[in-house]
């Protein structure tokens, strides 16, 4: 098998596409976000749960490939007591990585294991799935009264 | 052997013959990451012809100008070969000239079919489209099988008329419930549309049969022909349909030229969809009058090249011979699908092996999705389409949002199937599911 599969396919992402961690809806949302990738029909339902001074934890439901449920599972891990400001800044790291084909190794104190799908970003057709969760996160943000 | 049974084994193309046509093909010697293209996504969209790509770039060479008006050569030569177009086009259905109207692709040709309704139901057209009015009380019928682009028309449709958009449901073997069809094909129905050949499922449906209920209640039938077309002989006028819809990317032509046949007394009858230069014969300030079918519906300057090159595909398609094509990728797509039914965890969407269905297959690979099929399989060089196809509500039906599909074409061969199969074998273990 190419390095290319084994790149997109590490280890890490498939430990966490098998056991997804944040996976289950839980009660007390502050807001929720549902989001649909067009192309293939996978959908997420993210709710943001408000802890002191910001975001407690976020909890999802979905289904979709496995970029796309490991990509919903470090989101998970990422996001536990941060201020919405700090929330934000890891959703932009994220997407310039995504963004960035390849070209950025990603800032692992900002986003932590999440960086192992920086090889997603060199194939035009999987940057979404990636995406899509954190797209969630974005809208769901809006959301919080 | 008997004098037809040479004639039968002389008629089937041969691996050898398939080898030959090729290397017509310059894309399929390409190498996708360090393997032989192995190319099996041509339900989506086929590879070209040199021939078919060199018809298309002489015109703009040699011929290149507007069609339809201007008096010096090269404008009369244009004209002629984009007619001729349409007469090569209408001779391989069936349809005569007239009947053959040029859109961008299958998804506008059933658009003009709707809009054109759509306006017959505001009074456009006259007396003589009022045949094509609809409103509170009638019935579209579509199957539970049709892609977006023969099921979003006549949604939209039915919303702007009032009509009822009625549905036939599918069995767990792909067929489309002719229980239902009967039930809901009744005196209310104007307009049957349905697909001839599946595009995830394979499955070929009975068009006779569904042209004799919509008859009965005198109906409208609109034919989905993007998966026919391509692949084996189509006799509109045998068929009895009112409106066939296909593409020219789908049979080894270019993208933004598609086909829309509709029966003569029919578009001469129907008010124009899209409406502008070239489909006019008088014009004021006030109202304009229109030109009869098929200029009528085709406004604005024309996809010209591409109607050349599509006839040079055509041209292809006929001299190899459609039936021959049809019978290679028949036994491609039994191949295909007995091949998929035997890999642990595989389940095969549409009919089993063994019933008539078309050279593609479409599966499931339980606890994988099918875009992690096909990145494997990509890795390996082997093209497949994975999601939902465009047809949403057939994969809501079995239970799944995506899938993985295999299509075959004419220039598909057997070792590719087979490294097609050896590459789903390997997903379970990659994956680690299926042990």
């Amino acid at each position: 098998m190419s390095s290319g599969l084994d790149g997109l396919y590490q280890e890490v992402i498939m430990d966490h596409s098998r056991r997804p961690h944040g996976h289950g809806l839980k009660d007390g949302a502050a807001a929720e976000s549902h989001q649909i990738n067009p192309t293939c029909g996978d959908e997420i339902t993210l709710r943001v749960h408000a802890g002191e001074g910001g975001i407690a934890s976020i909890s999802w439901e979905g289904h979709g490939c496995a970029i796309s449920q490991a990509s919903a599972s470090l989101l998970s891990d990422l996001i536990v007591d941060l201020d919405e400001a700090a929330v934000r800044e890891r959703i932009a790291a994220f997407r310039e990585l995504m963004r960035s084909r390849g070209e950025l190794e990603g800032d692992d104190e900002l986003l932590g294991d999440a960086i192992v799908l920086g090889g997603v970003s060199r194939n035009v057709a999987r940057d979404k799935c990636a995406m899509l969760a954190w797209v969630a996160l974005e809208d769901a943000l809006q959301r919080v009264p | 052997m008997s004098t037809t049974e040479q004639q039968a084994t002389t008629d089937a193309m041969t691996l050898a013959e398939v080898e030959r046509l090729r290397a017509d093909f310059p894309i399929l010697g390409e190498r996708v990451n360090g393997h032989p293209l192995v190319y099996l996504d041509s339900g989506a969209t086929s590879q070209r012809p040199k021939r078919v790509m060199d018809a298309e770039r002489d015109f703009a060479e040699h011929r290149n100008s507007a069609v339809h008006r201007g008096a010096h050569t090269l404008a009369a030569e244009a004209t002629e070969l984009f007619e001729n177009a349409r007469a090569t086009v209408a001779r391989f259905i069936g349809a005569r000239e007239n009947e053959v109207v040029w859109t961008s692709n299958a998804t506008e040709a059933l658009n003009l079919v709707a809009y054109s309704f759509s306006n017959a139901s505001l009074g456009r057209g006259g007396a003589d489209a009022e045949r094509f009015r609809l409103g509170d009380g009638d019935e579209i019928v579509v199957t539970e099988m049709e892609h977006h682009a023969n099921l979003i028309p006549w949604q939209e449709l039915a919303a702007r008329t009032g009509a009822t958009l009625r549905v036939i449901g599918l069995s767990d073997d792909g067929t489309l419930r002719m229980d239902e069809a009967a039930a809901i094909i009744g005196e209310r129905t104007r307009l049957v549309c349905f697909t001839h050949v599946s595009n995830v499922l394979g499955t070929i449906n009975p068009v006779e049969q569904l042209v004799a209920l919509a008859r009965a209640v005198g109906a409208f039938v609109v034919l989905d022909a993007c998966q026919s077309v391509p692949h084996r002989a189509i006799d509109v006028a045998a068929l009895d349909v009112d409106f066939a819809a296909f593409s020219g990317h789908k049979m080894l032509g270019p993208t933004g030229v598609g086909v829309l046949y509709g029966r003569a007394e029919l578009l001469a009858a129907m008010p124009p969809f899209l409406t502008g230069g070239s489909m006019i014969t008088t014009v004021t300030l006030e109202k304009a009058e229109y030109l009869p079918p098929p200029q009528r519906f085709e406004a604005g300057t024309q996809r010209v090249s591409q109607a050349v090159a599509l006839a040079a595909a055509v041209d292809y398609l006929s001299e190899v011979g459609i039936d021959r094509i049809h019978r290679w990728e028949a036994a491609l797509g039994q191949r295909l699908v007995e091949g998929l039914e035997r890999v642990p965890g595989v389940r095969v969407l549409g009919p089993a092996s063994g019933v008539d269905r078309a050279g593609l297959a479409s599966f499931v690979f339980e606890g994988v999705h099918a875009h992690d099929v096909g990145q494997y399989l990509d890795d390996l060089g082997i093209a497949v389409r994975v999601g939902h196809h465009c047809a949403q509500p057939l994969h809501r039906r079995f239970g799944v949002t995506a899938s993985s599909r295999a299509s075959a074409y004419l220039y598909t061969t057997p070792e590719e199937v087979d490294a097609f199969l050896d590459g789903v074998r390997g997903v379970g273990s990659f994956f680690g599911v299926g042990r």
